[in-house]
């Protein structure tokens, strides 16, 4: 919300509230005394108290950042470091597998690319399609239990535990179960191929199909709860508000419920692009060993079969720089500006 | 405001670009129902083109119903609601030429000044919608802070940001469910003035909600007094104050002395009325009721209250009750208001203006006098008590 007011400042107040977070209680208090709302220059002046009010709350939110920060260097900062370390080591000359030393060869990222781009494209391919199936699914199941069944809350626990339940059996099962949902004995197929939509000879086990059906299931809660827990907070009047000024439901989705929805979404997409395109044990157990491959499955491989540590080091990193360009362009995108 | 005239200059050039004028309201046998509920009961009204129409109620007598119903956010379980010559019954609430000035206000926090109140035109795919947003944001004199977001305003700003996406749709009949309730006194009575002046130049049909009946009666043309789902007495302020027909709106417009009586005869016009020892009159075409047992009332402003034996401000017209005993007085600056117990009729108020410095202290003895053309008299029947504000 700040980002928002601070791409907005088009006049001196909110330039002077985004000053910084200490400033906005004074700015505010700036702009309602003015008669037409235009503080003077003297938007930065500050008194000792506001001043030590200041460097008091700095310090108390140092102290509550510490553990998160120590936390953060033990268990992020040192292996992404040991991380990059290892995806530059060298395999001297006639070492057994798997023994390598410290180096700086830069070579092992031009050659995983070469070898694994089209897996890193399928990765996020499927991820993408994951993703906007769970937004397709995910939103209308959270505008269901947010919006509409607002005041019953009996129902809405019962449609919220729904959601959460598959949390409670383990991922391995759940994905499991997906191979008997669509297995070649199967209602499903068996139903596709009587309607005909599915030749007499197809199958949707390890196919493309399976694995993003089966990211899509296993994330589809990450989607809907961020979704709901926004829905869940709007006002309910402003919908009304649209009606009465002429937006028909529609519209009133579109200009307002949705727009007023997109952190959710936002948070959302997320959740559920970061962690499938990384995954693997979708597209292990529901996919094949041809067309399928994602790149967990390629890490996964080159670090436990081939005890390649430069070649799998070297993966993941690709992996979380390239989602984290991704992000970034998504969220400069879409994450300050609404989608109006 | 200070600027009126600024209001009034650019109001002039708004109301000159747009259709001016409300329609005609009727609603006619409208009853809802939530569950075994009754919030309104068949209900009948009809508001005339262009009229400040206040509904006045207490808390929980089905006002806001009512306007939802009006504005087509909750659908009637019987009757029908017709705005001009169309029944609009049926319709749902984008359909209707009816806008809304939400008590909580409802902007939109995603959207700018500007943008809120260009939503309903640019729904209606108007031409230039954004000219006249602005137009309207100069009516409430908010043009400068048309960028802002609603979150950046003060709750006075976004009341009369609330009111510009209302009026500047032009709609047939604009809705007012207690707009003001939110404001503190001061800002009140300012958007008061500015509400009236603004219904005054765009001449569209308003209907304000509120349970402030200063309000009610300094604001509207015409005022309906609203209980339990239904509508007690409709007319002009000063009719319903001087001439209640129910008991409910005798005490919750203003404050009245209700008191059992006997209806002992009729003199042409006049009934004359025994209470307890004592004699007075009334219009007979005061009287809802004009034989047997009648609730007379008289407004504390209306009694006159004197020292044993002196006279009275009146002879001929004139009632004296003798005998009072002040109970307690408490002093207000512009006037002092009295309770007094008359012996054999009860308690009545007193509000006495303090043209002379003379204060009855408590236990005074003290002579009533009114003049009998301000007595009413209301069904024998009623709660004298109905309408009594609870302090
Ligand atoms: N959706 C609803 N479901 C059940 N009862 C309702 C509903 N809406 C209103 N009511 C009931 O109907 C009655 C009238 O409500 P309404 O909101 O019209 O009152 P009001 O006159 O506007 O009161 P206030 O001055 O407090 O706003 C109340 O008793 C309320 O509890
Ligand atoms: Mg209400």
């Amino acid at each position: 919300m700040s980002a928002r007011a601070t791409d907005d400042a088009d006049d001196a107040a909110s330039a002077a509230d985004a000053a910084g977070p200490a400033g906005s209680a004074g700015a505010v208090g700036t702009t309602t005394a003015g008669p037409a709302g235009k503080p003077g220059g003297n938007a930065q002046e500050r008194s000792p108290e506001e001043l030590r009010e200041h460097r008091r709350r700095g310090r108390v939110g140092m102290m509550l950042v510490v553990p998160g920060l120590l936390f953060a260097v033990a268990f992020f900062a040192v292996p992404v470091f040991s991380l990059l370390a290892m995806s530059l080591y060298t395999r001297p000359e006639g070492a057994a597998i798997g023994v390598y030393e410290p180096g700086l060869e830069f070579g092992t990222y031009a050659e995983v690319l070469s070898l694994y781009w089209e897996a890193f494209l399928r990765s996020f391919g499927f991820a993408l399609i994951a993703t906007i199936a769970a937004l397709l699914i995910g939103y209308p199941m959270a505008y269901l239990v947010a919006v509409r069944l607002r005041g019953k809350p009996l129902l809405q626990g019962l449609l919220l535990v729904l959601i959460i339940a598959p949390f409670f059996s383990s991922f391995i099962l759940r994905t499991q179960s997906w191979r008997l949902i669509l297995s070649d004995e199967g209602v499903v197929v068996g139903f596709l191929k009587a309607v005909a939509i599915l030749p007499e000879d197809g199958r949707l086990t390890a196919t493309a199909f399976a694995v993003v059906c089966g990211l899509t299931y296993n994330f589809l809660p990450f989607m809907t709860l961020p979704i709901y827990a926004n829905l869940e907070r709007m006002d309910l009047r402003l919908i009304e508000a649209g009606g009465d000024l002429y937006a028909s439901p529609f519209e009133t989705f579109r200009k307002v419920t949705l727009p007023l929805s997109m952190p959710g979404v936002l948070a959302g997409t997320l959740l559920t692009f970061i962690p499938a395109s990384g995954d693997y044990v979708n597209a292990v157990l529901l996919g094949n060993n041809q067309n399928t491959t994602m790149i967990g499955q390629v890490i996964d491989s080159r670090f436990f079969r081939a005890v390649d540590y430069p070649q799998a080091s070297a993966l993941s990193f690709v992996l979380m720089f390239a989602i984290l360009i991704l992000v970034t362009l998504y969220v400069r995108r879409f994450g300050t500006k609404e989608l109006v | 405001m200070t600027n009126t005239v600024n209001a009034a200059d650019t109001g002039g050039a708004t109301g000159a670009g747009a259709p001016a004028g409300g329609a005609d309201l009727r609603l006619e046998s409208i009853t809802k129902r939530f569950g075994d509920y009754l919030a309104v009961d068949d209900l009948d009204l009809r508001v005339p083109a262009g009229r400040f129409f206040a509904l006045l109620g207490p808390s929980g007598c089905g006002k806001t119903t009512t306007l939802r119903m009006i504005a087509g956010l909750e659908h009637p379980t019987r009757g029908r609601i017709l705005i001009g010559d169309e029944d609009v019954t049926a319709t749902r609430a984008h359909q209707r030429n009816v806008n809304t000035v939400f008590q909580n206000y409802a902007l939109f926090p995603h959207l700018s000044i500007l943008e809120n109140v260009a939503f309903g035109l640019r729904r209606r795919r108007v031409a230039d919608a954004e000219a006249r947003a602005r137009e309207a944001l100069a009516l409430v004199e908010l043009d400068h802070l048309s960028a802002r977001r609603p979150a950046q305003l003060s709750g006075g700003q976004q009341q009369r940001v609330a009111l510009a996406r209302a009026v500047v749709n032009r709609p047939h009949v604009l809705l007012l469910d207690e707009p003001l309730g939110a404001l503190d006194m001061k800002l009140r009575r300012q958007m008061q003035t500015e509400l009236k002046t603004i219904q005054h130049e765009v001449g569209l049909t308003f209907i304000h909600v509120t349970h402030d009946q200063e309000e009610a009666m300094t604001m509207a043309d015409t005022v309906a007094v609203m209980n339990a789902g239904r509508i007690e007495q409709i007319g002009p302020p000063e009719e319903l104050y001087d001439l209640p027909r129910t008991a409910f709106v005798a005490n919750f417009l203003g404050k009245s002395n209700l008191f059992t009586a006997q209806v002992s005869g009729s003199t042409g016009d006049w009934l004359e009325l025994g209470f307890g020892p004592h004699l007075t009159r009334l219009p007979a075409a005061r009287a809802v009721q004009s034989n047997g047992q009648v609730i007379a009332g008289i407004r504390p402003e209306k009694i006159v209250a004197v020292r044993p034996g002196e006279p009275g401000p009146g002879e001929h017209g004139w009632t004296k009750v003798s005998g009072g005993r002040v109970l307690s007085t408490s002093y207000t600056g512009v006037s002092t208001e009295y309770t007094v117990d008359v012996p054999g009729a009860g308690e009545f108020e007193v509000f006495s203006q303090n043209l002379r410095s003379e204060v009855f202290a408590e236990g005074a003895e003290v002579d009533l006098w009114w003049d009998e053309r301000n007595v009413f008299g209301l069904p024998g029947d009623s709660d004298t008590e109905a309408g009594v504000e609870e302090v």
